[in-house]
Order: C-alpha cells, then structure tokens, then sequence
C-alpha cells in the first residue's frame, strides 16, 4: 500500500548527485570530530544519534575548548532549528502518515533529502508515492553519511594538515544555503544573519548564530512585508 | 562523562527539532506567523554558521584582497549561484582557496 518501488528507486537515483556534496562533507565532519579530542566510538555514536553534521561540527570546536554540556546542547539546537522548519513543511506531505513512519521520517530528515522532496512535490497531491520517495532518497544518504564519517574518523589525523581540509565544512554549507537565495526576502534574512553574526563574533559560546538567526528571521519577515 | 551527556542532550534536542510538527496531530494547524519565521530559518541559519569562516582572521574582521578565504569563498558563491551543486561548489572552493594561497 505505502511502498511503491518504482518511486522508491526514483528517490535513489534523484539523491546520487546529491552524495557527491553527502560524502565530503562526512569525511570533513569524522575527522573534526577525532581532531578535537571525540573518540572515535563516541564519535560515530554521535553520528548515528544526532546524524547533524553541521552541529557535531560546531559541537566539537565547543568540546576542544571546554564548553559545558549545556551550552554546547544549546549551540546544537539553534545550528538545527532549520530542521523545525523542515518538520513543518514535511508535514503537509505526512500528517495521515502511520506514526511509526512519521517517526521515522524525522530522524532521516536532512538538508539534502528534505531539498529533493521539496523539488519532486512541490504542488502534487499524490500521497502514496512521497514516502517510498523520501525513504529512496533518505536511505542512501542516510548509509553514505555513516560511511563518510567512519571513513574520517578512521582517517583522523592522517589527512595533512597542508591540504586545508577543513575549509570544505564552510563549503558544504555555502552550498546548502546560496541556492535557497531565490527572493528578495530570503537574500535579505541571510545578509542580515552574515553581517550580524560577523559584527558579533565576539559574544561567548557561538550566541552570534542565535543573534544571527533573530536578526536573519526578522529581516526577512520585514522584507516579505514591504514586498507585497 | 561531559561528553555522553553532551551526545545524549544533541541527540535528543535535534531528534525533538526534527519529529517536531510531524508528531503533532492531523488537525492541528501550524500558526501562521510561525510558519513564516520558520521559513527563514534554514537561510539565516546556515549563513551565521560560514560567514565568519570567510570574513573573519584569528577572530578579528579581515574583509581585504589579502584574506584568501574570502577570495575563495566568494568564488565558492559564484559556483554554487550559478550551478547549485555541492560537489563543485566544494572542489572549486578548495582549489581557489590553495590558488590564491599561492597567488599571495
């Protein structure tokens, strides 16, 4: 009823390129981790339960430095308020989905699968298809993340320094956000955020991002306004 | 220890993040104002976490031709404007960062 193959494997096929972006960004992730100090155990445990990699990104320069528990789980919350957003929008695919799958679709919600989802439905009403679709493409970025980030755990600290790996993380995320950049009110929210998490770089413990998405968020709000 | 509850609290704030709407009801609507602040979120969000790895050297601003992360990163910019794919946004980002390190 739910699981249409054909659908399913047009999810893989659709997320293929998408790993391309998937695999760096996991390998630049599994050997901050273990640089700052993680574990590897705990670091591929990190990976599986919080499966965020912008977060454990930011959570590992916060562990290098000391940060408390409570204030690295509270940077990770604001990295990953996107990811409400996204609940909100999944939802109106999903809210007669079975719980249990719902529950599921949560956890593999990323950047990327919540990107193609968006490119493949927008504006359709055919519910069956969306989660064998989801799950098609979730899957598979699902396992070659894994992978990734084994693969630089297990690296480590053998990747030379010279080679300015960790340049990539900043990368990654220019790639996830310039594209949403379409309006004048989305340009707006993130040059707000840019320039405010700049101008408060000073503040303890990276609450120049929470800044940032206040400023960002308030910005666009008022932009939207002024352009309708 | 420090660091099991840190995994344990990530763990836990982000799954709540993400199953968050999806757990709610059927017929509870999403208020409106929320929706639109949440539209902004992934934009803002993502941005305040690479600006300050472009404009920023040893934690003092550095918005000059002599900063070669921001040289590659407005290349990287370009890339992912004009083809919105990560891969290449990701490899010409690497490559222009060590040209224009060996450039300067």
């Amino acid at each position: 009823m739910f699981f249409q193959r054909s659908i399913f494997t047009e999810g893989v096929r659709a997320c293929m390129p998408v790993l391309l972006g998937v695999v760096p960004f996991g390998v630049i992730t599994g050997v901050a981790m273990v640089a700052s100090g993680i574990p590897p155990l705990a670091a591929m445990l990190m990976s599986i339960f919080v499966f965020a990699g912008a977060s454990m990104v930011a959570s590992a320069q916060l562990l290098a430095s000391h940060a408390p528990a409570l204030l690295v789980v509270l940077t990770a919350a604001i990295i990953n308020l996107r990811f409400m957003m996204y609940s909100a929008s999944l939802r109106l695919h999903f809210a007669h989905a079975p719980l249990r799958w719902r529950l599921l679709i949560g956890y593999l919600t990323a950047d990327n699968v919540y990107g193609l989802m968006l490119q493949r439905f927008a504006g359709t009403a055919d519910e069956h298809g969306k989660l064998s679709y989801f799950l098609g493409a979730g899957i598979p970025v699902w396992l070659a993340w894994q992978a990734a980030v084994f693969a630089g755990v297990a690296i480590g600290a053998g990747v030379p320094a010279a080679w300015r790996l960790e340049f990539a993380a900043p990368l990654a995320f220019i790639a996830m956000s310039v594209p949403l950049l379409r309006d004048r009110a989305m340009a707006a929210a993130a040059l707000a955020a840019g320039i405010g998490v700049v101008a408060a770089h000073a503040l303890p413990l990276k609450l120049s991002v929470l800044l940032a998405a206040v400023v960002g968020i308030g910005t666009g709000m008022v932009f939207e306004v002024k352009d309708k | 220890m420090n660091l099991w509850y840190t995994i344990a609290g990530m763990a836990g704030v982000t799954y709540l993040l993400r199953a968050s709407f999806l757990l709610l009801p059927s017929g509870v609507e999403t208020p409106p104002p929320l929706k639109r602040a949440l539209r902004y979120v992934p934009a803002a969000v993502l941005t305040a976490i690479w600006a300050p790895e472009l404009a920023l050297q040893d934690g003092v601003l550095a918005l000059s031709p002599h900063n070669e992360r921001l040289l590659a990163g407005a290349v990287a910019i370009a890339v992912a404007w004009r083809f919105r794919l990560t891969f290449a946004t990701i490899v010409s980002g690497l490559l222009a960062l060590h040209f224009f390190d060996w450039l300067l």
